[in-house]
């Protein structure tokens, strides 16, 4: 406890000269807004590229019918969706595991979690009432 | 062909309003009576400018906040006079006698029961709790985005609006809370009803999203210097938790009824029985939402009830990491049991036992916030204040309540009490035990830091005691009933021995309308023995978090200096090594400046809502247009912030000193 009374508690140094467009620097040192980093021309184009040719890919799978299966080409293009995600995150949004204090990380996982378990959830409870709820001989309907 | 009518009324017409029906009649003439008042009250203190310049425009937090909270209690009303039909229509309607209410009109009243308490009672308290309270307590001037505040509150209003609109224009939903289809679909609802529905709950939905990513900025960003996430106070912890779920669910709402609405406007087939729709895809997808949505209402009264408990107790909250820990865990386990809310509707013993087992581990965090409670209490010197009260009630009333959710959280189980009045007492029990306690606790805990003078306790005390006691009574026998196997939503009842736990619920309800007249009245004394309950010093109860640290009410800019914070309870600590209040060397503050755009944006946004529900085309083009228009005029506007000059400063820190002086 020694020493704390001398600290000084109510901040001149801080809030008070530039007052409220200053909070947001102040809380966490200033260092996190330039943290981001702007992206240098080779990070663009590197993006650029792999952005067209996960799309030409996906475009060429359906096009040639190159998988035969349906399914097979469903599954490839989610994955090659995905994909697309990760790398607009990395060369557009310049998302890193540093930038904004490893704040847009920790949304990134949040939001890859919720979103994992939305779908698969989803799949999941949707296949399981339609299975008990649709039995066979309905569908043969169709 | 269309006629001239219908070109430019689309499907309103005179028969929408509904002056056959003798009860909407009466209601409508008192409230109308009610509107002119205030109009003439308002118009005769010639009050318009000011209602205009200093609320109606805000970009402050704390007004934001206030409205927020006035338009949950104004709600509150709303929904409560909803409640108090049902039960009295339930308390007669046995045997021959089919009660007051006709079926049309009684299936109106639990649906629009239901849909004002949760999004336009429960949302607007907690979101003005957060709003008024957050920056305080993180020590910052207002939220990260001001305007967007601003708009954020007039589009709940906007919501609201619709929903009250649709009592004297039209009709209200006919299929409870949730609009399941197909019966909410448009061949079995084709009026107005669900669409009233889709288009406030889309209005006051952007609300709730952009005040969810606003205070989520807020709290991230803004923190005081010395303020690390660890020595954030408990009910920022929660509403940075809320504000998360809220950012993450309410789209997954937002995309649901916009299916439902493409529906029943240009006839896809989502949630239809034909055509490859799927209406149970509806029922998993809004509980995606309404799960997480639960949480977003109670974690909040959580962090309340950890200030108040903190503060009461006289000791800093005992285990402040595992009440953290507990809150994100609860954060992220609310949105692994959806499915607990259908468990009948088909799924595999699998899939049902995977979200039983996940719903009662979330009993596991809860338990520990309840036993840290109890620990903070423990040999602390409880002072036993209205705030402490609503505490003590709700832990007692909330273990019971989740407790009975646990039961049903037991599919085998659920499989007999679900859609029964078991149902109803539980999600009554949990929502008022837990949510409302932890509205009337923060609103009396609060309330001279927003006003300056304390609430009354006479007429708290009556108020505390005619809620918890009428709770009891009006809960307890839905318990009974539903175990006996009567479902919910039923508006006459064959089993004349049941009339007499419906007599004792509606007498219960009574006293919950006695409890809500003694909080009303409470107000009124209160301002008018203002004088007597001053609070001049700011810190009335002894508080430990920063907010307690400023004037009552605060300054326009909160504090004239940030604080630096050194320790969790920032305030208990600077108080504990003898903090001095900096009486000099202020400077001008930056602040942001009131603005125009959100009512009128909001107001836009309802009006092509209503020209949406009524089919009138033109109308809501001209709207959605003009709304459009006007948020990108709004952009050009760079007219955003002042200084608030050192004099205003000085003199505001001025009058504070000598008020402190004289305590």
């Amino acid at each position: 406890m020694s020493g704390s009374t001398t600290r000084d508690n109510h901040g001149h140094g801080h809030g008070g000269h530039h007052g409220h467009g200053a909070h947001h620097g102040d809380a966490h040192g200033d260092a996190h807004g330039d943290a981001m980093g702007h992206g240098t021309l080779r990070d663009y184009l590197i993006g650029f590229l792999l952005s067209v040719i996960l799309t030409a890919v996906a475009f060429w799978l359906v096009m040639y019918n190159v998988l035969g299966k349906t399914n097979l080409t469903a599954i490839a293009i989610m994955a090659l969706a995905a994909a697309q995600i990760i790398v607009h995150m990395i060369y557009f949004l310049h998302m890193n595991t540093k930038s904004e204090g490893g704040w847009t990380m920790l949304a990134a996982i949040f939001t890859i979690v919720v979103v994992v378990i939305t779908l698969s959830g989803s799949l999941w409870v949707m296949y399981h009432l339609n299975t008990n709820m649709m039995p066979g001989h309905l569908l043969d309907l169709r | 062909m269309p006629s001239a009518d219908s070109a430019i009324f689309g499907r309103l017409t005179l028969d929408a309003i509904p002056y056959h029906e003798p009860i909407l009649l009466v209601t409508f003439v008192a409230t109308a009576l009610l509107g002119l008042a205030v109009v003439w009250w308002v118009t005769r203190a010639g009050a318009w400018g000011y209602l205009w310049r200093e609320w109606i425009t805000s970009i402050d937090h704390k007004k934001i906040g206030i409205m927020y909270i006035i338009l949950g209690l104004v709600m509150l009303m709303r929904g409560f006079a909803d409640a108090l039909l049902m039960r009295a229509q339930q308390a007669i309607a046995f045997g021959e006698s089919a009660g007051y209410l006709p079926s049309h009109h009684y299936d109106q009243i639990f649906t629009a029961h239901g849909v004002i308490m949760i999004f336009f009672v429960a949302m607007p308290l907690v979101t003005g709790l957060m709003n008024y309270i957050v920056p305080l307590q993180i020590g910052a001037r207002d939220v990260a985005f001001p305007f967007l505040n601003n708009f954020s509150f007039w589009m709940t209003v906007g919501g609201a609006v619709l929903v009250m609109a649709s009592l004297f224009v039209g009709e209200f939903a006919r299929t409870g809370w949730l609009a399941y289809p197909p019966l909410s679909g448009v061949a079995y609802s084709p009026g107005v009803g669900v669409d009233y529905y889709i288009w406030a709950l889309q209005i006051a939905g952007v609300g709730t999203t952009l005040s969810g990513i606003n205070l989520i900025a807020t709290i991230v960003k803004m923190r005081a210097p010395g303020m690390t996430m660890m020595r954030m106070p408990i009910f920022t912890w929660t509403a940075l938790c809320t504000n998360v779920l809220i950012v993450a669910s309410f789209p997954v709402l937002g995309a649901t009824l916009a299916l439902l609405a493409l529906d029943r406007y240009v006839g896809t087939n989502f949630f239809t029985n034909d055509l490859g729709g799927n209406p149970m895809m509806y029922v998993n997808l809004i509980w995606i939402w309404g799960h997480p949505e639960v949480y977003i209402l109670i974690l909040p009264a959580f962090g309340v009830f950890s200030e108040v408990v903190s503060t009461f107790s006289g000791k800093r909250l005992f285990g402040y990491t595992s009440m953290v820990y507990a809150t994100v865990v609860i954060t992220i386990l609310s949105y692994l049991v959806w499915l607990h809310h259908f468990f009948t509707m088909g799924s595999g013993a699998s899939v049902n036992a995977f979200f039983g087992i996940t719903t009662m581990i979330i009993s596991i965090p809860t338990g520990a916030k309840i036993f840290n409670w109890l620990f903070t209490m423990y040999r602390g010197r409880v002072r036993f204040e209205l705030p402490m009260m609503w505490t003590i009630a709700f832990m007692l009333t909330f273990v019971v309540g989740g407790m009975t959710g646990v039961m049903l959280a037991v599919p085998p189980a659920d499989f007999i009490l679900h859609n029964s009045l078991f149902l109803v007492a539980h999600f009554h029990h949990v929502i008022i035990g837990g949510v409302v306690f932890g509205m009337f606790a923060g609103i009396v805990f609060w309330f001279p830091k927003a006003f300056g003078f304390r609430l009354d306790p006479y007429w708290g005390t009556w108020s505390f005691w005619f809620w918890v006691v009428g709770f009891y009574v009006a809960f307890m026998p839905l318990y009974v009933l539903g175990l006996m196997g009567v479902t919910r939503r039923l508006n006459q009842f064959a089993d004349p021995s049941l009339q007499v736990w419906f007599v004792i619920a509606a007498f219960g309800a009574v006293l919950i309308a006695l409890g809500i007249a003694c909080f009303v009245i409470q107000i009124a004394v209160s301002i008018l023995r203002r004088d007597q309950l001053r609070d001049t010093t700011g810190d009335p109860w002894h508080g430990r978090t920063l907010e307690w640290s400023t004037s009552s009410p605060p300054p326009d800019y909160n504090f004239a200096f940030t604080p630096v914070v050194h320790d969790l309870d920032a305030w208990e600590d600077m108080k504990r090594r003898g903090y001095k209040r900096p009486v000099s060397g202020f400077r001008p503050i930056h602040m942001p400046k009131n603005t125009w755009a959100g009512v009128v944006l909001a107001g836009l946004a309802t009006l092509c809502g209503f020209a949406l529900i009524w089919h009138i085309w033109w109308l809501a083009a001209l709207s959605f247009l003009t709304l459009i228009a006007t948020a990108i005029f709004h952009t050009f506007n760079y007219d955003r912030d002042f200084h608030i000059p050192v004099e205003d400063v000085v003199r505001t820190e001025g009058q504070r000193t000598t008020l402190l002086a004289r305590a």
